[in-house]
């Protein structure tokens, strides 16, 4: 059984990386260059996998997965500079790839149990861009 | 790793198989069938699979825009389905036949590491097809 669970955030960033001009930033990133930045509402949904509890009938508590996003995420990035307070992005650049890893990286470990899993999360920059990551090796 | 990027375009089209009486036509497509056309606002979501680069993205977004809207939609934009555009010739312009012509028009123009996953249109919110790349 899968679950999906929602939050959102907004946030300010900057897609450049320092080591390339300013005139390469932009034809690599676009306005997402903007050296002063620009921000988003980001919206998460995260998507765990397990079997139901034939006791509670849940796969997963929702008061318990809302307080996870809530810790690794929300709080840490809603209505932050990511580049600026929000680490790792003071040095990876906070592409919607690269967040949506680290919010993988910060939600395995509270999430996974045994029987349960984090399977999928989905990042959407806009309505019209997002990026899904399952946790595969990326090279 | 996927990403998914939205896009939008409006076109017109006509559903009518040459070879079918008037009245097949009219009880196989409907309100489709009108002579003088219809047109929509249709959604076409890209989805690519990789992994992301030194830039960390899987691709360039002014790179991927540049060649889906400004090589593959302007065919299509602001266009007759049925009469303006080469890559629908001779196949009634349904959203599956859209879909495939789409989907061969982006791999033929392809020029990314990553992989193109797949293809998705709708022609209204409520009428949806997917195409695996």
């Amino acid at each position: 059984m899968l679950l999906t669970r929602k939050a959102e955030f907004s946030a300010s960033h900057v897609c450049a990386s320092p080591s390339l001009s300013d005139q390469e930033n932009r034809a690599l990133y676009g306005l997402a260059a903007n050296p002063n930045g620009h921000g988003h509402n980001y919206v998460l949904e995260v998507t765990v996998e397990g079997e139901t509890d034939p006791v509670t009938g849940m796969v997963f508590d929702l008061r318990e997965l809302k307080e996870i996003l809530n810790r690794e995420v929300v709080e840490p990035m809603d209505h932050r500079f990511l580049n600026r307070e929000v680490p790792p992005f003071d040095r990876v650049v906070p592409t919607t790839e690269n967040l949506a890893a680290e919010i993988w990286k910060r939600l395995e470990s509270p999430i996974n149990r045994p029987g349960v899993k984090l399977r999928n999360v989905r990042v959407y920059e806009t309505s019209d861009l997002y990026v899904d990551y399952g946790g595969e090796t990326c090279v | 790793m996927r990403l998914t990027r939205r896009y939008r375009f409006s076109a017109s089209h006509r559903l009518d198989v040459p070879g079918f009486s008037k009245e097949e036509n009219q009880r196989l497509f409907g309100k489709c069938n009108n002579p003088h056309g219809h047109g929509h606002d249709y959604v076409l979501d890209v989805t690519l699979e990789g992994s992301p680069d030194k830039s960390g993205q899987i691709v360039s977004r002014p790179a991927l825009d540049e060649l889906i809207s400004g090589r593959v939609l302007n065919r299509f934009e602001h266009k007759n389905l049925n009469i303006d555009v080469p890559e629908m010739a001779g196949v009634v312009p349904t959203t599956e036949n859209l879909a495939s012509a789409i989907r061969d028009v982006i791999a033929r123009e392809w020029s990314f590491p990553a992989r193109l996953d797949r293809v998705r249109i709708s022609e209204t919110a409520r009428n949806i097809f997917e195409l695996e790349a």
